[in-house]
């Protein structure tokens, strides 16, 4: 009797024990992940606080690089980050958008798999091996066909002409640009086919019985639908796109000017921290510019991620 | 009267039905139309896939030999391998993966068992979420800061720690997104059988979700085993020390940044090997995961 009264006792105490430790490690590795970023920024900043008190709030507006002279400036590698992403996004949305539709509505059920597990391969792809294809096979194509191409075509239109011109060297803005939007196109497509999914199948019936045709849903019924989370998926390719590295190296030319042409070379703010690193001894004036860059290009991503969540979260868990 | 009801009781219903007809013709084209843009995006996805691994085998397969497998890195024009930065990439990927997987599981934990609702759980899934998405680049920055500029050169723990990063969100969502779709039901009857709820998560509900962690942990894989930018900052070398973490230690993403733009002829060759080597590598582990968790759904 006294033996079955103390070993339930002992068990609770040992299962309270068990469970505290569970616990206490849960939330400690919760609290952890919240260190991690609070790490990275912090890091960042003070990394890059030499270059921020140096040149005040004029590094951000500067755009000298002149690392003889020790003047440092940002503006070139954030206008360089901001267009070849944007331009990246105007190329991979159609394109993304397209594959979504085709793999939700128009391929047949046994397609559907096979070219959705291709396209997210697509994804998988290392971005180093994107910058040795894009450098390797798009470049040549790019400076031989595709800009001369583009150049003699726009060619005599006032605005455009200026726009598109430039030696047709095959790397530069436009290159980059170009591999950004192959790399982000599986992203955009792959939360497009996700969130084109969560329409109930009972508002698409009833359009297809009142006469529309596949577009006509599309167009109607399940993008309205799927609006806000739609811009979330872009979003969220925006993110990749201005934070991606090694294949943007490759191919944009790293030079340390804006250029007034798209087929101009120019840099990021990641190609430019990668490439100058190795040239920047510790305790540099030119290292804490690359931290001070770091630094905005993880304000500018954080924004665009945050707005991201906000647009794809209702959809996320209410479908 | 009556031929107006035969009309339909609409007038002028011949010509109506000219209009109907040629804008039932138009939606009809349209739809054709875009339908085929759409087929034509995901061919042109299609191929940009092909061309990639077209290129790779092509390229890689040309100097892919038995002596890539046993000849370190060395200086153009000797005859080198990637003995070094293969291993690397293993040691540097294996090491991150272990370190990363138990924390981001015990968090992907907290958020699905322990914190149902709770605001400062839903912060600390906004921050993971921030954190799988943050350009890896600045990962590596930041362990170059934390550990790298302390500890007075690159390291090989610091590139697995940097790896290590990178894994811990990755896991993080797919072991919550799996926790959550266990029915309740099974954890009622683990708790009324009197265990205690550590038990009950570790016993019953990660062996019900066990096939979508281990698939979130090899999706983890592949993604550190091709990572480069963040490895130019913290373990960044091409010491043929094998193994030893305290030293700069190889990776073949490494290699192929240094070794694609260069002007040798033969280092090219070798980076095209490495890409073919990491990329067949990375493609395989996908298509494992996703084999594996189709299998058994």
């Amino acid at each position: 009797m006294q033996q079955a009264i103390i070993i339930p006792a002992s068990g609770r105490a040992r299962r309270g024990f068990g469970d505290a430790v569970f616990a206490t490690t849960a939330r400690a590795s919760g609290g952890l992940v919240l260190l991690l970023l609070g790490g990275i920024i912090l890091s960042l900043f003070i990394g890059g606080i030499a270059a921020f008190r140096e040149f005040g709030p004029g590094f951000v507006f500067s755009t000298e690089w002149d690392p003889v002279h020790q003047k440092f400036g940002a503006l070139v590698s954030i206008y360089g980050t901001l267009i070849t992403s944007a331009i990246a996004l105007v190329l991979a949305v159609p394109v993304a958008f397209g594959v979504a539709f085709f793999l939700t509505e128009l391929a047949p059920a046994w397609m559907r798999r096979p070219v959705g597990t291709a396209i997210e391969l697509l994804a998988a792809v290392p971005s180093i091996i994107y910058g040795m294809w894009g450098f390797f096979v798009i470049v040549p194509i790019m400076s031989s066909t595709i800009q001369p191409a583009i150049i003699n075509f726009f060619d005599g239109i006032p605005v455009l002409q200026d726009l598109f011109a430039g030696p047709p060297f095959g790397t530069g803005i436009f290159t980059a640009a170009l591999i950004l939007a192959v790399m982000v196109i599986p992203f955009v497509a792959a939360t497009m086919r996700d969130v084109f999914d969560t329409v109930p199948a009972v508002y698409k019936e009833s359009a297809y019985g009142v006469g529309c045709t596949t577009w006509e849903v599309m167009r109607s019924i399940v993008l309205p639908y799927t609006r806000v989370s739609v811009v979330g998926g872009i979003m969220l390719g925006l993110g990749r796109a201005l934070g991606e590295t090694m294949a943007v190296t490759f191919v944009i030319g790293n030079a340390d000017r804006i250029s007034e042409t798209v087929f101009g070379s120019g840099n990021t703010i990641a190609s430019i921290v990668a490439l100058e690193f190795p040239e920047s001894p510790q305790g540099s004036l030119k290292l804490a510019s690359l931290l001070a860059l770091g630094f905005i290009l993880f304000v500018i991503s954080f924004i665009v991620l945050a707005i991201s969540r906000m647009l794809l979260k209702p959809k996320a868990t209410g479908g | 009267m009556s031929v107006t009801i035969m009309g339909g009781g609409i007038p002028g219903a011949a010509k109506n039905e000219a209009v109907a007809r040629s804008l039932g013709r138009r939606r009809h084209l349209t739809n054709l139309f875009v339908k085929a843009l759409c087929i034509t995006a995901t061919v042109i996805g299609l191929l940009l896939l092909a061309s990639i691994l077209a290129t790779l085998l092509w390229n890689g397969l040309a100097g892919l030999s038995l002596n890539v497998f046993v000849t370190d890195t060395k200086p153009p024009g000797s005859h080198g391998g990637l003995l070094n930065a293969i291993i690397g990439t293993l040691i540097q990927t294996a090491l991150g993966t272990v370190i990363g997987t138990p924390i981001g599981l015990m968090v992907g934990t907290y958020l699905a068992e322990y914190s149902r609702g709770s605001q400062i759980s839903n912060v600390v899934r906004f921050v993971s979420d921030v954190l799988l998405s943050a350009p890896s680049i600045l990962i590596g920055l930041f362990i170059y800061q934390l550990l790298v500029e302390p500890m007075g050169g690159f390291s090989g723990i610091a590139g697995s720690l940097t790896l290590a990063v990178i894994v811990i969100p990755i896991v993080v969502r797919t072991t919550e997104d799996m926790l959550r779709l266990i029915p309740a039901t099974l954890r009622e009857a683990a708790i009324g059988l009197g265990a205690p709820k550590w038990k009950m998560i570790t016993l019953v509900c990660y062996r019900a979700a066990m096939d979508g962690i281990v698939t979130g942990v090899l999706l983890a894989v592949a993604r550190i085993a091709g990572e480069t930018a963040p490895l130019l900052f913290t373990s960044l070398g091409n010491s043929s020390g094998l193994g030893n973490l305290a030293t700069p230690m190889a990776s073949l993403p490494v290699t192929i940044y240094q070794y694609a733009g260069s002007a040798f002829d033969d280092w090219v060759q070798l980076a095209w090997v490495a890409a073919l080597l990491i990329t067949v590598g990375v493609l395989a582990i996908n298509v494992t995961a996703r084999l594996a968790l189709r299998g058994k759904k």
